[in-house]
């Protein structure tokens, strides 16, 4: 039994005010079958981006305008049922990947990582638009960057793992973050000053939701720029960092 | 006391009770995480011989946590009713997992018994009980609480309506609310979760909530579920706060990164019942809680996660809630890695919580990279409403769009009563009939004309 088109109209004037799923009718007690294939589809979009895979390759080749060296490390999480089960894992790099590191120590501002996180499409996606706006803002400031870092099965903090190696004094990783039904190309931005193995959350700044559809590229790369020049003047990250940019954006 | 068992010449040891317990639960991601697991089929079950054997007196003369180090501990020792317990004292863990399931065993007996019985026996129990025997026990128990309706009543089941918005937008979350009211969802509570966690922000909220009930004289209870101590600001303002809300845990360690402890949470207690908004009760607090929680917080003592949980309910006991709400599919799996994990996970928390007497309902959900789909949702719903479970979660259409997972919908809750012939709350049932959102029948009849979605002017 479908309902009256009378009802659908009734529903329109509320529905402009959210996202959520509101009059959407049903059937008996069920929800009637178009919206819930719709359902369906963004849940299985979301599934998809969880179980997708860093496009190194293509991820190379778009970053060689840069003109740093890229390296492809893993975890020590090294296949995605670990990765979801062991967080502790990701936040490790594997031994060959640590080895690998070392032949790139030196003396650089910011190292940049990317790593799938729980969305690579979400990376595939951003990152590298991302970095177009951000990369020039940095190097026009003269602040020198560490060779790219590509990390399969990366957890967040294994981006301070690799700055330190490679002697970098503030770490910037970007990586995706868990798909939403409506969002699962969400890519987030942290960052650590003084980055090395162990720390936690509260030491670092995050800015979320940077995809088309959420925070724009260039909205984003301002922000993450005033806060590596406040991280660098006040020599710390985390909590004691505040975001000072306009707030002109609502996720 | 250490614990020894031989299968075929292997001898299985456990040092105390709390590696015990780890040892004897069934599998889940989040024991491995905390290298507290058994590390084979075998040893859990030996872990489980052992326990079944194991007297419940034991668990009051070994803490699992430190009396001294640990305020929960000693709320559980300092509270517990030893005239209560006379009736199972003589009871190993086994025998007291067939006494729950004899036919004797009705409701008034597990009233009874129920303060005698410390989180960590009825953790242990459950771990050598199958969803079945949990199932089973639960829906014997009746906790009934109450604050402007009756929740828990036996052939009731109650839903809270949760109508979040990304940005707390009055409008958008007042769509969703006339939504859930047309599908008859809202007796628990209506409940929001929000975006910002300001005074000022929750007092907007709670105004808007307030004024919707008067308006629609809705016999039901509002909460704005923002840290305690903001609610405690507002309740000694006298702004309308119905409902205290507070995620708890099982360890004092655990309540100290939500930054609470115990105090905290007595004093919002004292302070929302001073506002004395209840007309039917005064049952005034809603707690959260969910497996896990210690470990993400690194405050677990080596307790296993299913044991932190059922200490959390010792919390909740202390405070009459009016609600506790085990969010069992949220945190993840590296807690609770598929569907089948969550499901026993849920079925064990309902458990012990109905068992501890505590107002039991569940948040059926999980997140996008856990093993679980809209099929476990219906799976976990329908044994949970077989078990008796007071009250779940109501959100348009399973899409919770502030905190992006998704639980059970408005429909789910049509589709669990009407399989199970359960009706909402009393008082609220009555506003529903006067307000033709439903019939006599129960059946729901609210279409485009009903006066709450015409009066809805956003």
């Amino acid at each position: 039994m479908s309902e009256e088109p009378e009802y659908h109209n009734a529903w329109k004037a509320l529905r402009i005010h959210t996202r959520a799923r509101i009059g959407i009718g049903r059937t008996g007690s069920g929800i009637p079958v178009k919206e819930s294939l719709e359902f369906r589809l963004a849940h299985a979009h979301a599934r998809d981006a969880v179980y997708s895979k860093l496009d190194t390759e293509k991820l190379t080749a778009s970053l060689v305008q840069f003109k740093l060296p890229i390296l492809h490390l893993e975890s020590r999480a090294n296949y995605r049922e670990l990765y979801l089960q062991r967080p502790d894992l990701g936040r490790l790099l594997d031994d060959a990947s640590a080895q690998q590191l070392q032949n790139h120590v030196g003396q650089t501002d910011i190292a940049v990582i990317i790593a799938d996180g729980l969305s690579a499409y979400a990376v595939n996606s951003n990152a590298v638009l991302l970095l177009e706006a951000l990369l020039p803002m940095l190097t026009d400031a003269k602040l020198t960057v560490a060779p790219i870092a590509l990390v399969e099965h990366g957890r967040v903090a294994v981006g301070d793992v690799v700055a330190s190696i490679l002697n970098a004094k503030l770490s910037l990783m970007l990586i995706g973050e868990r798909p939403g039904l409506s969002s699962s190309d969400s890519m987030g931005a942290y960052l650590t000053y003084n980055p090395k193995p162990g720390l936690t959350d509260e030491a670092r700044n995050c800015v979320s939701n940077i995809r088309p559809e959420g925070l724009p590229y260039d909205q984003a790369a301002r922000k993450l720029y005033n806060l590596i020049q406040q991280a660098f003047r006040r020599k710390l990250s985390g909590v004691q960092l505040k975001d000072n940019t306009a707030t002109g954006y609502f996720p | 006391m250490s614990y020894r068992y031989t299968i075929q010449n292997k001898v299985y040891r456990f040092d105390n009770l709390k590696e015990l317990l780890a040892k004897a639960s069934p599998y889940r991601s989040g024991d491995a995480l905390a290298g507290i697991a058994a590390e084979t089929y075998e040893e859990r079950v030996a872990a489980q011989i052992v326990l079944a054997d194991v007297p419940l007196k034991a668990f009051l003369n070994e803490s699992i946590i430190p009396y001294e180090e640990d305020e929960i501990t000693r709320l559980i020792i300092d509270s517990h009713d030893t005239i209560a317990f006379a009736q199972i004292s003589h009871l190993t863990v086994g025998e007291f997992r067939d006494w729950l399931l004899s036919d004797e065993v009705d409701c008034n007996i597990l009233k009874s018994v129920s303060k005698g019985i410390t989180p960590e026996m009825a953790a242990a129990v459950s771990k050598i009980m199958r969803n079945q025997d949990m199932i089973a026990v639960a829906k014997k128990c009746e906790v009934i609480t109450k604050f402007r309706n009756t929740i828990g009543l036996k052939g009731r089941f109650s839903t809270r309506l949760q109508p979040n918005h990304p940005t707390d937008d009055p409008k958008g979350i007042m769509a969703s609310i006339i939504d859930g009211l047309l599908y008859g969802s809202g007796d628990a509570c209506i409940g929001i979760n929000p975006a910002t966690d300001s005074p000022a922000n929750t007092l907007q909220l709670l105004k808007i909530l307030d004024a919707l009930r008067l308006q629609f004289d809705i016999p039901t209870q509002s909460c704005v579920l923002t840290h305690i101590t903001t609610t405690i600001e507002l309740a000694s303002a006298g702004m309308p706060v119905d409902l205290c809300f507070q995620s708890i845990g099982g360890t004092e360690l655990t309540n100290k990164s939500f930054g609470i402890n115990l105090s905290v949470i007595e004093e919002a207690h004292r302070a929302t019942l001073a506002l004395g908004r209840g007309t039917v009760g005064n049952n005034v607090m809603y707690f959260e809680t969910g497996q896990g929680s210690s470990l993400s917080a690194n405050a677990h003592h080596g307790v296993d996660q299913q044991t932190c949980e059922a200490r959390a309910y010792g919390v909740a006991r202390n405070f009459n809630p009016l609600l506790v709400n085990t969010v069992v599919g949220f945190i993840g799996p590296e807690y609770l890695y598929d569907g089948k994990q969550i499901i026993r996970a849920a079925l064990e928390d309902h458990f012990c919580g109905k068992l501890l007497g505590l107002p039991m309902g569940v948040d059926v959900c999980y997140t996008n990279h856990a093993e679980a789909d809209q099929d476990d949702i219906d799976n976990l719903l329908t044994l949970l409403g077989v078990a008796g479970c007071n009250f779940i979660m109501g959100i348009p259409g399973s899409d919770d769009i502030m905190l992006n997972y998704q639980s059970t919908s408005f429909h789910d809750a049509l589709y669990i009563r009407q399989m199970l012939g359960f009706r909402p709350a009393p008082e609220f049932e009555q506003w529903l009939l006067k307000q033709d959102i439903i019939n006599e029948q129960g059946v729901l009849i609210a279409g485009a004309s009903n006066r709450l979605l015409q009066a809805a002017k956003l």
